[in-house]
């Protein structure tokens, strides 16, 4: 068993080949879920029976001679707000426990048309609002690398997932940082695409203008492959890009040879001395493999946070009103409708969903809307326009992905403002509607791993893994 | 104008809201089949039912029937975009319905009305239906007080336009001919069957009173107005119910009111003060709509001719009234065209106008008995070879058998007209045969003429055309 490949690349290409097969990878990897999925807790569902099924069916169709998909035989976790036709999908939360949603998302037929065996529904903070997956309604996800500390959020479950090799990948959300953040905490590769290049049907919104969903991966190469499959228009997101997925996997190894790297030098404060020790060695990294670093402005995005925690939970409040006990989901009884929905939303919902259903609600409040929604989305623009001037000297612009490193439980669960802050340096990317992505680049306090952040323009896929295949290559040689 | 003002000098000023359900074949924002009748909520899907993940993408088909109506109604189409509208309410699967705000598709047109009355027309925007509540139990038939309610959730996504006229109605007939010409446009351009009956087209009628010159008074908005008659009945009892207050010294209290047709009254729905916030913001799953300039022209190159261009024209060539009930009707039903066809196949005009009207009742658009048939029968009436008695006759059964050649049906039946000599000898027959009726008639006892006709039809067997010999009774009185 020692032997079997463990990247998404190596184990399709072995599959395919037929050198193992999807069945011996898989049980490797279920065995390291049933030694260590009681402690991590990454799962709300884990598809054991269904997956041995899937994988029997790819290894039959590999004997038959049969063409399989890009990622044959790859184990993949899913994050639970992503649909799938028939199994429980719950986003972490009462009010959808139970609820087996009729259609598929169209990420989750992309990947089982590429013959990605999914191995269960992963944690996450609820509905996706929250930096530590401590919201969740079904209790936390642990670091696999530190079980006292947070896997990060609100994809915390997708990211220790990858983390623990229960899968070798895994999908995530992204709204203000969702895939980053935890990617970052939990050492793994964590990619937002650009605002439109994957389809959000059947990913449960929570913010719609802002939600992306992305991978998680072991290695760069597997992440791009991942973004490939599932990118590329679909019709039935109107707002999904209408253009063919990238191909990003020949840029992971181009190097950064003259590209131009964005230094913030009016980047918010607040991260961890040792975090920022490890961006100035990105930037020494890819100035030694040929890039330029140019210093840029983001005057704007000190305002970003404010700005996010506007119009996030403005659409929030909307998006998630339709829980209301009428047609699915958690119904508590009342003697009229309107008591029926204030009873299930009350029993239904947490506090850090309330928390946010109430500001929202209030944000779009005739009389208040001007003065916040209003002033937030001015605020996106003024963003917007500063990434574009910067990206008229940059290529690409490096940060730091989280501020601080894989914080202990309960650390911040009682301080709403400081768990907000885990996203300073994530959130402008998800309201420019940009492209970002977290790289394992060395460790911080505790021998804790730290991300750094990729950002660069709309559909600047390519120049952004280009940088991400610099900084794991220069990861190698950090101490 | 003081011929519109109502008693002791008051001014009526009513707006129209109508909503018009679209006839595409499919649903605003999905492929489930947007069709009246069916099986209670076997049209839908996730999208319909607002299932969580489910996005909307914009049915081009609506867009184009939108903006039929809006170049009918001789508005300006312009870039719009979404908005949703928040409120709960068991019917509505999203708790927001997708509706257009402050930039609709269509606006500032006007409609025509008789007497080259022109009624402005402040915006008619795309917005998707609800779901159908039933109340169970309790008296009213309403949520309140029921015991349970069935949903049907068919309805739901329908695509409607609402037209929203400005407050320039001055009568209630003025309300009745814009309802009935509003419809008989929508029925032109096919952008709906407007069914008052069937909910296809809904009006609701903003109602105030004032003195003329003065500012706008309160204005209460009527709902549950179900047909042309009830437009009026409603907005004269409205009318009146206002001034009998304002003449008591009360003032009108701005709020919904809900007309009883079978009381004939309105009563309070909801007061102002209880109306919802709806949180307006622009709906993040879909993209703003602009037609290009193109699709704009050419739709307006293939409009179909408008219903008062098409009661001009049959107006011009039958001799009768452009507000006569014959051309009026003959539009509404689509078959002036039919018209055309027979006067090209050298038919009468003006007989074939009263032909049409009779026989095709039952029929829209385009009868299916060939056109040279009626033409013939027009004819033979015009010229005399037939009675009017016997082309009833003639008619009824060419329609019967979807044609026939009155030539030939006249002769098997043996029908011909008297010519005029006959006739005259046949009178003076009558005249010989019975003195006394002659006499009363020449007396001035008109009604003796009745004796006098029945004899001489008695005599000819129905050949003889009543009006005709009338004719001849009448010249020989005031020889």
């Amino acid at each position: 068993m020692a032997s079997l490949p463990t990247t998404a690349a190596d184990i399709a290409a072995a599959v395919s080949s037929g050198t193992v097969t999807a069945s011996e990878v898989l049980e490797k990897h279920l065995a390291a879920i049933a030694a260590r999925e009681t402690d991590v807790h990454a799962f709300n569902l884990i598809t054991a029976d269904a997956a041995r099924q899937h994988a029997a069916r790819i290894d039959a169709d590999i004997a038959d001679g049969k063409p399989v998909g890009a990622l044959a035989g790859v184990p993949l976790a899913l994050k639970d707000n992503m649909c799938t036709r028939g199994i429980e999908t719950t986003c972490s939360s009462r009010i959808l426990e139970g609820w087996k949603p009729p259609y598929d998302a169209t990420v989750v037929q992309r990947l089982r048309d590429a013959g990605a065996i999914m191995v269960g529904k992963t944690n996450l903070d609820e509905f996706a609002m929250g930096s530590s997956t401590e919201n969740s309604a079904f209790g936390p996800t642990k670091n696999p690398l530190d079980l006292s500390r947070v896997p990060g959020g609100s994809s915390g479950g997708s990211a220790a997932a990858v983390a623990a090799r229960f899968s070798a990948v895994s999908l995530g959300s992204d709204t203000g940082g969702s895939i980053r953040q935890p990617a970052a905490l939990c050492g793994v590769v964590g990619v937002k695409p650009t605002y439109g290049l994957v389809s959000r049907y059947g990913l449960v919104a929570f913010a719609s203008s802002l939600d992306q969903i992305g991978p998680f991966a072991t290695t760069v190469h597997d992440a791009a492959l991942v973004t490939e499959v599932i990118a590329g228009h679909d019709s039935m997101d109107s707002t999904s890009i209408p253009q063919p997925a990238p191909n990003l996997r020949s840029a992971v190894g181009q190097g950064v040879a003259r590209m131009r790297i964005g230094r913030v030098t009016d980047l918010p404060g607040g991260a961890e001395p040792e975090v920022m020790k490890r961006l100035d060695d990105a930037f020494e990294a890819l100035a030694a493999a040929g890039a330029e670093i140019v210093d840029v402005t983001l005057p704007s995005i000190e305002y970003a946070l404010t700005a996010y925690y506007l119009i996030a939970p403005a659409e929030a409040s909307s998006n998630l009103a339709r829980y209301d006990g009428v047609r699915y989901g958690l119904r508590a009884p009342a003697s009229e409708v309107n008591a029926m929905y204030g009873a299930t939303r009350a029993a239904g919902f947490g506090d850090e969903v309330k928390r946010r259903i109430m500001l929202g609600t209030y944000a779009l409040s005739a009389g208040y809307f001007d003065a916040y929604y209003g002033k937030a989305l001015k605020v996106r623009r003024l963003i917007a326009d500063d990434f574009d001037r910067a990206y008229t000297q940059v290529d690409a612009i490096i940060t730091p992905t989280s501020p601080m490193v894989a914080f202990a439980f309960g650390d911040k669960v009682e301080d709403p403002m400081a768990m907000y802050l885990c996203d300073v340096y994530t959130i402008p990317s998800n309201l420019a509607g940009h492209p970002a992505m977290s790289v394992p680049f060395g460790t911080g306090a505790h021998k804790l791993p730290v991300g750094i952040q990729i950002m660069a323009p709309a559909l600047g896929e390519v120049p952004m893994f280009r940088v991400a295949g610099a900084l794991e290559s220069a990861a190698r040689g950090l101490k | 104008m003081s011929d519109m003002l109502l008693h002791n000098g008051w001014e009526l000023v009513v707006g129209l809201e109508v909503h018009v359900e679209l006839a595409t074949k499919t649903k605003l924002f999905s492929g489930s089949p947007n069709r009246f009748g069916d099986e209670p909520n076997t049209n839908i899907d996730p999208v319909t039912l607002g299932l969580p993940g489910a996005l909307p993408v914009l049915n081009q088909h609506a867009v184009e029937l939108a903006m039929r109506i809006g170049i009918a109604l001789n508005c300006t189409v312009q870039p719009s975009t979404f908005h949703r509208k928040n409120y709960f309410y068991p019917d509505m699967p999203k708790a927001y319905q997708i509706s257009q705000y402050d930039q609709p598709l269509n606006v500032d047109g006007f409609l025509m009305l008789p007497g080259e009355v022109r009624i402005g027309v402040e915006r008619a925007h795309l917005e998707e239906d609800t779901g159908k509540s039933t109340h169970i139990g309790g008296a009213t038939g309403r949520i309140h007080g029921s015991e349970y309610s069935l949903i049907d959730f068919n309805r739901a996504g329908v695509p409607l336009v609402e037209i929203v006229s400005r407050p320039d109605i001055r009568t209630s007939e003025q309300a009745r001919q814009y309802v009935t010409e509003l419809r008989a446009i929508l029925l032109a351009v096919g952008a709906s069957d407007a069914k008052m009956e069937e909910g296809s087209m809904r009006v609701d009628a903003n109602v105030s009173v004032r003195k003329p010159g003065d500012e706008l008074g309160t204005r209460c908005e009527i709902k549950n107005v179900n047909s042309v008659r009830a437009v009026g009945r409603a907005i004269d009892y409205e009318a009146r119910r206002q001034i009998d207050m304002l003449e008591n010294g009360d003032r009108v209290r701005q709020e919904t009111r809900h007309w009883d047709d079978g009381e004939g009254r309105t009563h309070t729905l909801r007061v102002k003060e209880d109306a919802d916030d709806y949180r307006y913001f622009l709906e993040p799953d879909l993209v703003p709509l602009a037609p290009s300039a193109e699709w704009v022209q050419s739709i307006k190159d293939n409009m179909p001719p408008l219903p008062a261009a098409r009661r001009a024209q049959l107006s011009a060539i039958t001799g009768a009234s452009q507000e006569s009930e014959a051309v009026i009707v003959i539009v509404e039903r689509g078959q002036d065209d039919y018209i055309h066809a027979v006067v090209a196949a050298g038919g009468d005009a003006s007989k074939a106008l009263v032909f049409v009207q009779q026989a095709f009742a039952d029929e829209t658009a385009q009868p299916r008995v060939p056109a040279k048939d009626i033409a013939m029968l027009t004819v033979m009436e015009r010229d005399g070879k037939i009675t009017s008695t016997q082309s009833k006759t003639l008619l009824a059964e060419i329609v019967a058998n979807g044609g026939g050649d009155a030539v030939a049906l006249a002769a098997a039946k043996g029908f011909e007209a008297l010519d005029n000599s006959a006739a005259e000898k046949m009178v003076d027959d009558v005249i010989a045969a019975q003195p006394e009726a002659w006499a009363k008639y020449c007396a001035g006892e008109e009604k003796a003429m009745g004796a006098l006709v029945g004899a001489i039809m008695k005599l000819s067997e129905g050949k003889a055309d009543g009006k005709v010999v009338t004719a001849i009774f009448n010249a020989r009185r005031n020889a």
